[in-house]
């Protein structure tokens, strides 16, 4: 889709399968359950999104990729604005590599196993085969084409030989779940190595990217607490994340919701990444996200009226509207939230 | 000589049983009376003020000075004032040393009150035959209302105090009734005067609050401050004109500073009551008290504000709706042997 600054304000509709085939996991709950209801995606193009996909289009692929980081408070769009940006992508032809949240690999989890690849290391079988799943979903046409460049060997029988297409380093993955980490591992590093070949662009996309250096809820068996080096799928990720590659660009959003041991009034980088994750992400360019300026706020009503969410006679005046308004303080959130019962 | 065959009913009465609550006779309430200017001029001799021009007020100040009390109750507290504002007025005793009542309805049994419907006919008849001799001349008959709305009858509790007498609700709504059919007359300006007494004002303007004029402060912006408090917190706001409904609270914006929907539904109410949501931008600071307790004291703050900026007929509009009263509620207090307020401790049969 093609959109310029004159479409500021609007909304786009994307087809219900594209929706799947692109967005496997990556949505926010409220936008999947709004989707539900509907009947049909409707995504606001916003300026923040409209920077971005500007800067996506003028950037030079040989150069290293350039990192972006999205920013803003809480229930301002961040997530909404990078889904945006990876439709764009997948549809321009780029390989979206889309991680939905990072804070779900360094929290709640049930299963931690010693790594086979490296001692001190910690796998985490059961999220790397959940997006190893969804991976396969959105990119299936590229894991035909994409060829390995090493022999990886798994345990003692399995091994891939070099040249082998990346669909079968990804079937391996799910079929052996214990290995399912070092898959994903073998995944990000080819697809960097190979990325500035040129034959395709890579897009990096994470949501929460602050939790790869923040502190850890998971603790080993001995109860001593697990900083995030020690896992593998966030070793891997920073590893992806790092500036030294070329042909593609990093697109990533920090999350206050999901991250640990944060004060909830936090919202610059500074604040939620931590010196380690600053000094690591660097040279990045910020882009913050604001609560909706008034014509956001009119079109996103106007959409609510028109699909007849809003079912209370008041809320059709401009008495209700200026209510609304003032309620939310234009915080997408909170209208959605507002809207709800209404 | 003759023998009194026959006791009086006064003596009667003695002997037969409790006669009431203690019945004060003139005499004594003279005297009282008597005391208490004797005090009066003791009490100006005592304060070094002239003994002449010694009111009521003075002697409440004096009294408070000389004998100060800790009561909260102000009427527990020591008083001196006019035997008849003090002793209850009683009915004097009503018929003479031979026994016979000095009134003609005494053996009804509510004589003031039968006395008091009699005269009120009385009047009726005269406005009718007032009404019938105009009609014969064809003369206009004057119909000049009285204003209904600025007056009310008096209530059965101060009919009681002015006849001294009890009387059954029946009675007074009878009573009301055949005032009203008096005052519905054309002609009833002429007993104008004996209506009057059981009429009264209703006081008319109960908002005797002055309102602010706004202020302009240097960019030329009219804005006014009004303070509020509810529970203990209290809050001062802040209302700028031309604005675009943004409000901070103690630097910090709403959204952030109420993340509860209910609280920021209280701060719109003031706004959405008057229609100006977006009009007006407010910059408030609160202190003390919880959150619902800030938002309450802040939606005072505003409103109080808000009269500044709109028209005496809003501004009662807004007293009726409560907006601009104090909310009494405070937290109680725990009382000894009970748990908490109101919560007893359990009880338990043995």
């Amino acid at each position: 889709a093609k959109h310029t600054e004159q479409h500021e304000g609007r909304l786009y509709n994307i087809p219900l399968e594209e929706v799947k085939a692109v967005f496997p996991h990556g949505l926010p709950q409220r936008f999947q359950q709004q989707i539900r209801t509907f009947n049909e995606a409707r995504v606001m193009v916003r300026k923040p999104a409209l920077e971005l996909l500007a800067y996506l289009k003028g950037s030079n692929l040989a150069h290293p990729a350039v990192r972006y980081v999205i920013y803003g408070e809480r229930g301002t769009g961040k997530t909404m604005t990078l889904c945006h940006v990876v439709h764009y992508c997948s549809r321009q032809g780029w390989l979206v590599l889309h991680i939905p949240d990072a804070h779900l690999w360094v929290k709640n989890c049930k299963e931690l196993l010693q790594s086979s690849y490296k001692k001190g290391r910690l796998d985490q079988p059961l999220q790397a085969s959940v997006w190893l799943k969804n991976f396969k979903a959105s990119n299936e046409r590229f894991l035909q084409e994409i060829k390995t460049q090493k022999k990886y060997i798994w345990g003692k029988h399995e091994s891939t030989e070099e040249g082998r297409p990346l669909g079968e380093v990804v079937e391996q993955g799910l079929a052996r779940v214990r290995s399912a980490s070092d898959a994903v591992g073998v995944v990000l590093r080819e697809l960097k190595l190979q990325s500035h070949r040129g034959s395709f662009r890579l897009l990096a996309a994470v949501d929460g990217v602050n939790a790869l250096w923040g502190r850890t809820t998971l603790s080993k068996e001995d109860k001593s607490p697990v900083s995030p080096e020690e896992l593998t799928l966030v070793h891997n990720l920073r590893k992806l994340v790092r500036n030294d590659w070329s042909g593609g660009a990093i697109v990533t959003t920090l999350s206050q919701t999901g991250s640990l041991f944060k004060p909830s009034s936090a919202y610059t980088p500074q604040e939620l990444l931590g010196k380690e994750g600053f000094d690591a992400l660097d040279p990045f360019v910020p882009i913050p996200v604001a609560n909706y300026s008034p014509r956001e706020f009119e079109s996103c009503y106007g959409y609510y009226l028109e699909r007849k969410w809003l079912q209370h006679e008041k809320a059709h005046t401009e008495d209700g509207k200026a209510e609304l308004q003032f309620l939310s303080g234009s915080n997408p959130r909170q209208l959605d939230r507002l809207a709800g019962p209404l | 000589t003759l023998r009194l065959i026959c006791t009086t009913t006064a003596v009667q009465r003695k002997n037969a049983g409790a006669s009431g609550p203690e019945k004060y006779t003139e005499a004594y309430i003279e005297k009282q009376i008597e005391e208490f200017n004797l005090g009066k001029r003791h009490l100006a001799n005592m304060m070094g003020e002239d003994p002449e021009t010694f009111t009521q007020e003075d002697i409440d100040r004096a009294i408070a000075y000389l004998f100060p009390s800790g009561l909260f109750d102000k009427q527990a507290r020591p008083v001196m004032k006019h035997p008849s504002e003090i002793f209850p007025e009683q009915t004097k005793i009503q018929w003479g040393e031979d026994g016979r009542p000095f009134h003609f309805l005494f053996y009804t049994g509510k004589q003031s009150y039968y006395s008091l419907m009699h005269e009120t006919y009385e009047k009726l008849l005269n406005v009718q035959k007032h009404q019938d001799e105009l009609i014969a001349q064809d003369l206009p008959l004057q119909k000049e209302k009285r204003n209904l709305a600025g007056s009310r009858w008096l209530t059965k509790i101060e009919l009681e105090e002015m006849l001294v007498e009890k009387m059954s609700d029946d009675d007074y709504s009878r009573f009301i009734q055949l005032l009203q059919k008096l005052v519905a007359l054309p002609c009833a300006d002429i007993e104008e005067k004996y209506i009057q007494k059981f009429a009264k004002e209703v006081p008319v303007q109960l908002q005797k609050v002055l309102i602010e004029p706004l202020q302009y402060d240097e960019r030329g912006v009219a804005f006014s401050t009004g303070e509020g408090k509810r529970k203990t917190a209290r809050a001062t706001a802040v209302v700028y004109d031309n604005g675009t409904g943004k409000i901070t609270v103690n630097g910090i914006d709403i959204l952030h500073y109420f993340p509860v929907l209910q609280d920021r539904e209280q701060l719109l109410f003031p706004f959405q009551f008057l229609g100006r949501i977006g009009k007006h931008d407010m910059v408030c600071t609160v202190s003390g008290g919880g959150r619902s307790a800030q938002a309450g004291a802040i939606r005072l703050a505003s409103a109080k504000a808000l009269r500044s900026f709109v028209t005496e007929k809003e501004v009662e509009f807004m007293r009726q709706a409560g907006l601009l009263t104090i909310d009494p509620r405070v937290k109680e207090r725990k009382k000894p042997g009970q748990e908490g307020p109101r919560r007893k401790f359990t009880w338990k049969k043995r």
